[in-house]
């Protein structure tokens, strides 16, 4: 039994960033503009069945496919903003609410242009996994690991080190106090919008090929993602990594020791015994006084 | 510099402001005072473009303000300070100064991500000045702290330098003195005066604390219920018969008992 657990680590890690990287894009859209989006893996689906199409039904390159999801997202996450704007005091139950509607427009529309069924997504890279003193590393695994750590860094450096980002992070504290700085509040929040469900984009079309595409497989990996960012405390960026590579990791131990059956009823547990024991998660700040 | 022309503003059927009219004169620190209720931070948020006068016109050197978002304001050289603090505070101290600085970033953003040459420099230099002004109010080993742990006086002279790091031409503080001590209230007076000589900065301030008005302002604009009362030096001011009635009630003797 205990010959399987570095194997069941290492493939836990590559589903885990993934996760990392969904819930990456949830809470760059909750830190600025206070909305948690549940219609982030609708627009992960779109995304990705729009990829899928140019590859399958125009021929196009996959890279070409893989950019043309992340405008995708980018525009879908722009949109939402839009259509989110006019409500933009109403309390953040309303607003997720809101996002819930948006959700079950996008699967509406997903199955109007795509269709019902079940289908599969191709790989990035296929070729011979790389094996590593007896754990097996496929290549596509190897990507997304490499995918997720470059965009995680990305995003931590555009909040850092540029006026965007720290334009980003003020804004989420003081609105009126962020437009007086010269912050045009609006653009930043439909670049917050678009970048976050762009990486998503990135997410849908890396999970596609291992969970296949139809209209709800999204949903799945959008409750693992969430459960990631509570996990990590859904306010802070290297708290969505940690949970999410951790959920990775525990979900396959389950998996692996357990049962597979029990793997998303795992995720649940994990979810209620967190907010129970430790709502601010394991890197989350301590949040007081939110209008609800 | 500044003008306001008939500003009307209605919340409702409350008429906040009711054709406010004055100017103010380029160099100069300028106080606006009157009861609670007055109009005073309306005003305020009207040149802020937080709200959109009911009528009326507000000019800045030339510029109808009016047709502008909030948050072109600054561009303009017009910057605020807030009644309760407007700080980031989840910011270091540094990174609200930074963002004081925001409307003069020239460099793209992706560049800035990748830290190149060009956006470093620039960086640098947005870094120097918050320095300095840091350190011209005593403040400079509070740059890497975050705001939210700080003293309420402290915070009050980081907004002042905030606004004051983005090179406006006209500073807008409501209420600077508000919760200071005596102590910490002098030396605000000090950088505020500071501002004006060193920088070439007008001033107009909203404030409560009449001994710091009289000693700080040159001109004086009087608000009540929204109107303009009374306008002038600070010793003209304090013997307007109708700026004592705004604050102190009618005389005794014709005051209703309670």
């Amino acid at each position: 039994m205990m010959e399987i657990l570095p194997q069941l680590i290492v493939s836990g890690l590559a589903a885990g960033s993934l996760y990392a990287l969904m819930a990456l894009g949830m809470i760059l859209i909750f830190k600025t503009t206070d909305v948690v989006n549940f219609a982030h893996g609708d627009m992960a689906m779109i995304s990705s069945f729009v990829a899928l199409t140019l590859m399958r039904g125009y021929h196009q390159p996959y890279w070409l496919a893989v950019l043309a999801a992340i405008a995708m997202g980018f525009v879908l996450g722009a949109l939402a903003d839009l259509i989110l704007r006019p409500a933009r005091n109403a309390p953040i139950l309303t607003l997720l609410i809101a996002t819930l509607g948006i959700s079950l427009m996008l699967s509406a529309l997903g199955g109007h242009f795509f269709g019902y069924q079940t289908v599969s997504f191709p790989y990035a890279l296929v070729g011979k996994p790389f094996v590593i003193a007896g754990v097996i590393l496929t290549r596509h695994n190897a990507l997304a690991l490499g995918v997720a750590a470059a965009l995680g860094l990305g995003l931590f450096a555009l909040l850092k080190y540029t006026s965007v980002g720290t334009a980003m992070r003020a804004m989420a504290q003081n609105r009126l106090a962020a437009q007086l700085m010269g912050v045009n509040v609006r653009r930043v929040s439909t670049l917050s919008w678009g970048l976050g469900a762009a990486l998503g984009a990135v997410a849908g079309v890396l999970i596609a090929p291992v969970v296949f595409l139809d209209l709800n497989t999204m949903i799945t990996v959008l409750i693992k993602a969430f459960a990631a960012a509570v996990l990590g405390g859904f306010t802070s960026l290297l708290g969505a990594v940690v949970g999410g590579l951790l959920l990775g990791v525990l979900e396959n131990l389950v998996g692996g020791y357990l049962s597979t059956q029990l793997q998303t009823t795992f995720v649940f547990l994990l979810i209620i015994v967190m907010l129970a024991i430790r709502p601010r998660g394991l890197l989350g700040a301590p949040v007081a006084g939110r209008r609800a | 510099m500044l003008e306001l022309q008939g500003v009307t503003m209605r919340f409702g059927g409350l008429k906040a402001l009711d054709e406010v009219s004055f100017r103010v004169e380029p160099d100069r620190i300028v106080g606006l005072i009157g009861p609670n209720g007055a109009g005073k931070t309306t005003v305020f948020n009207l040149i802020s473009r937080f709200y959109h006068p009911s009528s009326g016109s507000i000019r800045f050197n030339g510029i109808e303000l009016t047709h502008l978002s909030a948050h072109e304001i600054i561009g303009k050289g017009i910057a605020r300070t807030f009644q309760n603090l407007g700080l980031f505070p989840y910011l270091t101290v540094m990174d609200n100064l930074l963002l004081g600085q925001h409307c003069r970033v020239r460099t793209p953003v992706l560049l800035q991500a990748l830290h190149l040459p060009g956006a470093r420099h620039e960086d640098r230099q947005m870094r120097v000045r918050a320095g300095q002004l840091l350190e011209q109010v005593g403040l400079a080993q509070l740059a890497p702290a975050y705001v939210a742990g700080l003293p309420y006086g402290v915070q009050k002279i980081i907004e002042f330098c905030r606004a004051l790091v983005a090179r406006p031409r006209l500073l807008l503080l409501d209420e600077p003195a508000a919760g200071l001590t005596s102590a910490e209230t002098e030396a605000m007076a000090g950088f505020i005066r500071g501002a004006r000589d060193q920088f070439g900065v007008t001033v107009l301030l909203i404030e409560h604390d009449m001994s710091l008005v009289m000693k700080l302002c040159e001109r004086v604009i009087v608000m009540d219920f929204g109107q303009v009362i009374a306008e002038g030096t600070p010793a003209q001011i304090q013997h307007d018969p109708q700026v004592i009635e705004a604050y102190l009630g009618r005389p005794a003797e014709e005051a209703p008992h309670a």
